[in-house]
């Protein structure tokens, strides 16, 4: 009976797992087409220093050895999940315990060593957002389901280690009961006794065991369900999204290919103004005003945000109390692309809902607070590139609508007509060769 | 001392070419104050005996304020043609005291068929000094002072380049100090992103005054900058704490002329 509750359990979990990872899928392929296929060794590179080695994260120590435990606890603690899979599967107990023996005991103790770090640093965690009041992790863009979702997760993960440790101490209590034996694991022998010795019924002791190890796996698959729903979706996205990290240097925006084609055809007297384009393909936009106008690792960066808001706390606009926060940018790329993702699933792929990311998500007095200063793309600690967003839109505003700040209509007028953002005349460029 | 300066028109009329092109930009062009940094380096240039030469009238904006408040159409014009005319007289290398022009030249251009190697002034005159053409006279002005060093975006985040600045401020015989926020943590002036040319959003406070308080605490006597633009914001700022009789903005380039007693 067990078997077949955990067969059916695992199997309808993964399912929707599954599937709402197609869906993610889907919506990162409603984006623009984006090469980031090449330099593939700098690629794996960037991914093991940045994802696996968390190297930009020691830009705040404290932070980061915290957030180090809960990392390391979940990475190990897979292994465990093995056994517990075959142990639901097959109905057996510690399957892997007679045949690795004294590996299997160091194993185990391991694991509980990184689940005390990880309880630990999620309660630091915890008190640091509610209690400590953190700024960054206290912001009006966080208000409501941000919130709520970021101390979910760390109240999943106490319940998971809670469950842990119910599991192995009430095992070692039965075992000590039952044959005064211990399972030596390092920190279960003790805990064992102190939570579960004055019990001596074996029964009950092997019900709360069942309790520990039921619950630990229910929250394993709950997790990964509410995963996709949440911005704790990091923990897979952090490796792809490193990999196809920009690799250019920071400064650089790429020259538009669309413009080139139209600029060159201006310039090139050649060029014979009447004739029309071959194919009657509709002409690309310039710019971004929805989602499906941003490249697909625009929107991987979007389901990749950890809603940390380092980007925000450096943010020179955000400081000095503009509206802009690029920690929102991505906050509401994602939302829309969620959005317009279940639209286009219920309505068809060429359905509109008339909504866009700019205006509805996004207003423009966000987007020309911008310096352009890549500070949020040092700071982040998963390679995203906010500032590459507000760029496609502010070329949207600019190109397709003329939608633009009058100081600046003067100083394009200015490029154009004499070569310089002021307004001079370019014969006099040289004049300060001449002055004293 | 007079400057020595030749554009490429005229030394193609003389059958030469120079060594090197110094990309002025528009800052340092139109701009008072950037103007005084163009001559500096001319200066320095000049004292070497570097052969070099400008576009003069034929230089154009590099595009990057239309490129970043979402113009591409007027910056790929603007960079079409600039290419155009420095592929015309063949232009190898360019040396420019504009962090903004150095990130479009050396960055972006390359796409639309410039190919050139690009390297801020700072970097050049690095060079200078390592290979002995310029030595700076023991003449104590900078002796026991404080300096700070804001790294303008465009060279230090958007480029990597946060060492030739500060060797070079070493080299006075000052004392580097650093503001708590520098190098890849800099804070930006607030004149990037072609903000410089309109006003700021509605905030609780300018950008160039917060960062010009980071400056203020260091007890610096001179904030250095490598920006023509960013010179401009910390200079407002300064005069906004009314600090402009007891610290100076300075860029590199005129700290070295100082230094060097040109
Ligand atoms: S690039 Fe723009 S959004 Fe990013 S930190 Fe600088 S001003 Fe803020
Ligand atoms: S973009 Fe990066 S730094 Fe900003 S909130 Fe998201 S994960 Fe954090």
């Amino acid at each position: 009976m067990h078997q077949l509750i955990f067969g059916v359990l695992a199997l309808l979990s993964t399912g929707f797992f599954a599937f709402n990872l197609y869906k993610i899928a889907q919506n990162i392929h409603l984006g623009l087409p984006l090469n980031r296929s090449d330099q593939k060794a700098k690629r794996w590179k960037t991914m093991l220093l940045v994802a696996l080695g968390q190297k930009k994260m020691f830009n705040r120590p404290i932070a980061a050895l915290l957030h180090l435990t809960i990392y390391a606890a979940f990475v190990i603690t897979q292994i465990e999940l093995i056994e517990i899979f075959i142990d639901g599967l097959s109905g057996s107990h510690r399957y892997f315990q007679h045949s690795l023996g004294a590996f299997y005991t160091f194993t185990i103790s391991f694991i509980e060593i990184l689940s005390i770090l990880a309880f630990i640093g999620t309660l630091a965690f915890l008190a640091r957002r509610n209690m400590l009041k953190l700024p960054r992790l206290n912001m009006k863009e966080l208000a409501g389901w941000p919130t709520k979702d970021a101390n979910l997760i760390l109240i999943m993960e106490i319940v998971l280690i809670a469950c842990i440790f119910t599991m192995n101490g009430a095992d070692e209590a039965a075992l000590k009961l039952h044959s005064n034996l211990s399972n030596d694991f390092l920190i279960s022998k003790s805990i064992g006794p102190l939570l579960f010795g004055g019990i001596d019924n074996l029964n009950t002791l092997h019900i709360l065991e069942q309790v520990g190890w039921w619950g630990h796996i229910i929250m394993v698959f709950a997790f990964m369900n509410y995963l996709p729903y949440s911005k704790h979706l990091h923990i897979f996205f952090a490796f792809p999204n490193t990999y196809y990290s920009k690799l250019e240097p920071k400064g650089q925006i790429e020259n538009m290919p669309s413009v080139t084609n139209e600029v060159k055809l201006m310039l090139d007297p050649n060029a014979d103004p009447y004739s029309t384009p071959t194919n009657d393909a509709p002409a690309a936009r310039f710019g971004a005003k929805d989602i499906t106008d941003l490249t697909w690792k625009s929107l991987m960066d979007a389901y990749s945000c950890t809603e940390c808001g380092r980007c925000t706390s450096v943010c020179p606009a955000n400081i000095t109390g503009k509206l802009l926060s690029p920690r929102k940018i991505m906050m509401d790329t994602r939302d829309r692309m969620a959005e317009l993702g279940n639209y286009k699933r219920k309505n068809g792929k060429e359905s509109q809902d008339g909504k866009s990311l700019l205006g509805d998500y996004i207003s423009k007095e966000e987007l020309w607070a911008c310096t352009t200063c890549n500070a949020c793309v040092q700071e982040c600690p998963i390679n995203i590139d906010p500032l590459s967003i507000i760029i496609d839109l502010r070329r949207f505003l600019v190109m397709e609508e003329a939608n633009i700040p009058s100081e600046l209509t003067g100083m394009l007028t200015n490029i154009e007509n004499n070569g310089a953002p002021w307004q001079f005349a370019s014969n006099e460029r040289m004049n300060w060769s001449k002055e004293e | 001392m007079n400057i020595q300066v030749r554009t490429m028109a005229e030394m193609l009329a003389a059958n030469e070419s120079p060594e090197i092109l110094f990309w002025v930009g528009c800052a340092g062009s139109f701009d008072d104050r950037a103007k005084k940094i163009t001559k500096a380096l001319v200066k320095i240039l000049n004292q070497c005996k570097v052969n070099f030469a400008i576009l003069g009238t034929e230089e154009s904006c590099s595009g990057d304020p239309a490129k970043r408040a979402g113009n591409e159409f007027t910056f790929q014009m603007q960079a079409l043609m600039n290419i155009e005319i420095l592929n015309g007289y063949a232009v190898k290398k360019i040396v420019t005291a504009c962090p903004h022009c150095f990130n479009s030249l050396k960055n972006e251009y390359p796409g639309l068929g410039g190919n050139y190697e690009v390297i801020h002034h700072t970097q050049l005159i690095q060079d200078l000094i390592y290979s002995g053409k310029l030595t700076l006279a023991d003449n104590g002005t900078f002796k026991g002072k404080k300096i700070t060093f804001h790294d303008p975006c465009y060279l230090g985040r958007a480029n990597d380049v946060y060492e030739a600045p500060r060797e070079l401020i070493l080299k006075l015989d000052a004392e580097l100090v650093e503001m708590k926020r520098c190098k890849a943590n800099g804070l930006c002036c607030g004149a990037g992103g072609a903000q410089m040319f309109k006003e700021a959003e509605k905030g609780s406070k300018e950008i160039n005054i917060e960062r010009t308080e980071d400056a203020l605490q260091t007890n610096a006597q001179i904030i250095a900058t490598g920006c023509p633009f960013c010179n401009t914001m910390m200079t407002d700022g300064i005069k906004h704490a009314q600090k402009e009789s007891t610290i100076h903005v300075m860029d590199i380039a005129e700290l070295i002329a100082n230094a060097a007693d040109l």
